[in-house]
């Protein structure tokens, strides 16, 4: 079985993800960081579903792929009102809530 | 319906039993009726045709018509029941029960355990239905419904007199101004009264008893407007309150006395006290104490001041009310817990008790105060008062039937004269037959003539309803023993029996006074100011003219015939054995029908009343005492006064009274009726001005100088140990305490706001480190 290497794939991806989103300034590429998460999780979804014969793991990342579109369109439309409001999607501008 | 069920009482036994068990377990549905009534005709009668009147008229006519069958049902049970000692019935009620709705498990039940219990126990004649309403602390608290002779009788009375008000209402109030409300309050007091009657629990009794009183408040305040009726209203009702306290109390004393105690229900409290497990000492107490509340709801001496003043309402409401069902509550209330009185008071073997004693003092008193007054509706208040003295002396004295034969007798005849008052009230606009009356059966000869009968009625003229019940009392009080007829009276109550017939011979008197001044002589009315009446006078333009009076409306008139032939005929459902054909015991004969229906004779839960034989000589004396009575009431008003009037050329109210002018005793007693014997002094001047007065000055001097001293100095050592209390404690040690927390908060607060950079990444990066954290903590729990 290859579960391995799915697993390293996705452990890889999770990585590059996190690596997005706590680094890039760009608001639109840590959109792009979490679809990278989200798609770790999926294939480790997929491949422990076909480890174990259950269809629940593929209808779980269907899931997840709707959630996650979802989500990026609340995501994007942060962004396009931040550039609005700014003309600008550098995040690390945006620190309204420093304490 | 009523045919169907006499056939199928001839037929066969058991469906007539079924069938008529539905009337005497549903008759809860007859004060419902009212009830809905009352709340529709609040929300939609001023947009009804007729006011919402109709309503009402519905609502009452059912529930007469439902009274009918459930009386009809009653006398087929009561009959049956006797003859069959319920061998049959009681399989069939069980099946019954058993396929029914649980409320008549309990109707079963009842025939089951009476059947079951101890040898001889008679299983109870009355119909209870009943259901759980709540249950708290052991004590369970039922509502429903009892049915038996007297409720069914009082059915029948409070229906019949209520539908033929609210006939009559329709023409008298017509045009005023709170038409609707009237007739809102008549269907309450309807579904009040009906609840009251069919109780099965002392609970139940009181809640109906206030909710006539009630209603009694805001139908004698019905013209508000006028400060005497909002007086009147308030009287009556703080009058009531009076005896309420004892009805309260002798109630919780029975609750906690009878039965082994904590039971509310009445069959049961009244087994109690027959079987004797009854302390005689709380029997005494409750017995006084609900006499008390006799004395107020009934309008025995010294709480009957408010009756007359009751007058102040709607003649109608006074001939429902306040002569036909309510005042009659209080004599109900004995009647329905009658072993209470029978073992409390002792009355059997007896010759003197509280109960006897006030209803025959209220006899004489009211019958003497009803002479001087000028007020029509006074003259029949007064009245009211000495009849119903009659039914507290006949409870009094062991006359239980008679007591209450007298009540429904006098039910028709005395709504009779009330609603023939209205009626000539209608035409003059006004009460006084002195200023305002006179003449009139010139104008109005159809209720001249229903007033007549119903004067005769109440004055005990044979062969009228009044003569039988009257005549009853009298023998049952076995004071006869003059003439050797006292028979098996329970007692010998000689000074009750002589105030009996003393009352007898005022009756007669001053309903002849009373005849004669409002129809007969010459009409003194006509002049100015008919504002007495209290009405709108949008009604007046109606009637055209005032000059001169005339017969009222067919509305008005009806329900007079109707009640005037009740007066004649009604007394007839209860003849003495021996008269007309037939024995005593004859079941088709008419003898005693009404004591083998209404009393609950050889029940486990009524004691054994003697009832005295009829004596021919007695109805005879007390006719002819009547006959004096009225007769020298003629000789004065009809004969000498109306000589002196036409001699003097003037009106009598001119001619100075005879007596009164020239004996100084007379005129003393004079004085004195005419300050009803000054009870409303000692009420009103003594009771509550010594209240007003000194009473409340030493309270106001105590409250000022104890008791607010006593607060003040006890205000001032509070306020030196607050102060004590807030320097060194509060604000060193609790305030201490939290502004330290508050400062320890503050600077660690200075210390982490550090990690809140407001970056978003920043708190990502801590959320995936913590993620993280947690992640290596459940590998390693894993692992190990």
């Amino acid at each position: 079985m290859l579960l391995n290497q799915f697993l390293l794939l996705a452990a890889v991806l999770f990585c590059i993800g996190v690596y997005g989103v706590l680094v890039r300034k760009n608001g639109m590429l840590v959109l792009m960081s979490v679809e990278l998460i989200l798609n770790a999780v999926n294939i480790n979804l997929v491949a422990f579903g076909t480890l174990t014969d259950d269809v629940g793991g593929a209808v779980f990342a269907l899931f997840t792929i709707a959630v996650a579109a979802a989500e990026v369109g609340i995501g994007l439309a942060i962004v396009l009102l931040m550039y609005r409001n700014r003309r600008s999607i550098d995040l690390s501008e945006a620190d309204l809530l420093k304490g | 319906m009523f045919a169907t069920l006499a056939a199928e009482a001839v037929s066969t036994v058991t469906t007539v039993t079924n069938d008529a068990a539905w009337f005497l377990e549903n008759a809860w549905i007859i004060p419902l009726l009212p009830a809905i009534s009352f709340a529709l005709i609040l929300f939609f009668g001023k947009r009804m045709p007729y006011k919402g009147a109709e309503i009402g008229i519905t609502a009452v006519s059912v529930s007469f018509i439902l009274a009918i069958l459930t009386g009809v049902a009653w006398l087929d049970h009561r009959d049956h029941f006797e003859l069959e000692k319920y061998g049959e019935e009681q399989a069939i009620a069980v099946s019954d029960g058993a396929a029914s709705a649980t409320d008549t498990v309990a109707y079963t039940a009842r025939f089951v355990a009476a059947e079951a219990g101890e040898g001889g126990a008679h299983p109870y004649v009355a119909v209870q239905s009943s259901t759980q309403w709540l249950q708290s602390g052991g004590i369970e608290f039922n509502a429903g419904i009892m049915v038996d002779g007297l409720s069914v009788m009082m059915l029948f009375v409070v229906t019949f007199i209520s539908l033929l008000v609210h006939v009559y209402s329709t023409d008298y109030v017509g045009g005023d101004r709170r038409y609707t409300h009237f007739f809102a309050f008549l269907s309450l007091f309807t579904a009040s009264m009906l609840f009251f009657v069919l109780s099965d629990n002392i609970l139940q009794m009181i809640v109906g008893w206030e909710l006539v009183g009630v209603c009694s408040f805001a139908l004698i305040g019905h013209w508000w407007e006028e400060k005497p009726n909002s007086d009147a209203a308030l009287k009556a009702f703080l009058t009531n309150r009076v005896g309420d306290v004892g009805l309260l109390v002798g109630m919780i004393t029975l609750f906690f006395a009878a039965g082994g105690g904590k039971t509310f229900d009445t069959i049961k409290i009244n087994e109690a006290v027959v079987q004797g497990g009854v302390s005689h000492t709380a029997l005494v107490v409750a017995a006084a104490c609900l006499t008390a509340a006799v004395m107020s709801k009934s309008g025995q001496f010294i709480l009957h001041t408010w009756l007359p003043d009751a007058m102040a309402g709607p003649t109608p409401v006074s001939a429902l009310i306040h002569a036909a069902t309510m005042v009659v509550a209080g004599i109900y209330m004995v009647a329905r817990l009658y072993p209470v009185f029978w073992e409390g008071m002792q009355i059997e073997g007896s010759s003197i008790n509280l109960l006897a004693t006030v209803g025959a003092i209220t006899v004489v008193g009211a019958g003497l105060l009803a002479f001087v007054q000028d007020d029509i509706k006074k003259v029949l208040a007064y009245s009211t008062v000495s009849q119903l003295g009659y039914m507290a002396m006949a409870l009094g004295v062991g006359a239980w039937t008679a007591a209450v034969f007298h009540l429904f007798t006098h039910a028709f005849f005395k709504a009779n004269l009330f609603l023939g008052s209205g009626s000539v009230a209608h035409a003059v606009h006004s009460f006084d037959m002195k200023k305002d009356m006179g003449g009139m059966r010139k104008f109005m000869p159809k209720t001249y003539v229903t007033f007549v009968i119903g004067s005769l009625a109440l004055a005990g003229v044979f062969p009228l309803a009044g003569f039988w019940s009257k005549d009853e009392i009298l023998v049952n009080t076995g004071g006869w023993d003059l003439l050797g007829g006292s028979g098996a009276a329970p007692g010998s109550y000689t000074f009750h029996f002589v105030m009996g017939m003393i009352g007898a011979a005022l009756t007669a008197a001053y309903m002849t006074r009373c005849v004669y001044l409002t129809f007969h002589g010459e009409y003194r009315g006509g002049h100015a100011a008919h504002d007495d009446h209290g009405h709108d006078h949008e009604e007046d333009a109606a009637h055209g003219h005032h000059g001169e009076p005339h017969e009222s409306g067919p509305r008005i008139l009806y329900p007079l015939y109707i009640l005037s032939a009740f007066s004649i005929l009604i007394g007839f459902v209860n003849l003495p054995p021996g008269f007309l054909a037939g024995s005593k015991k004859d079941p088709a004969g008419w003898q005693e029908r009404f004591l083998h229906f209404v009393e609950p004779a050889g029940s486990s839960y009524f004691p054994a009343v003697g009832h005295a034989t009829p004596s021919w000589s007695l109805a005879i004396v007390a006719s002819l005492v009547a006959v004096a009575g009225a007769g020298f009431a003629y000789y004065y008003y009809f004969i000498r006064l109306d000589r002196l009037s036409k001699q003097l050329g003037e009106s009598l109210v001119a001619i100075p009274n005879g007596i009164t002018t020239t004996n100084v005793f007379a005129r003393a007693g004079h004085t004195l009726l005419v300050n009803k014997y000054y009870f409303d002094h000692l009420y009103t001047g003594i009771i509550a001005g010594f209240t007003k007065g000194p009473l409340a000055r030493a309270a106001n001097w105590i409250n000022q100088n104890v008791i607010d001293g006593t607060v003040n100095k006890a205000g001032e050592s509070a306020v030196q140990a607050g102060q004590l209390v807030y320097h060194k404690i509060d604000q060193a040690v609790v305030d201490g305490a939290v502004n330290l927390s508050g400062r320890v908060s503050d600077a660690s607060g200075e210390e982490l706001r550090a990690i809140n950079s407001g970056k978003v990444q920043n708190y990502a990066a801590l959320m995936f480190a913590g993620a993280a954290v947690l992640a290596g903590a459940f590998v390693i729990l894993l692992a190990l």
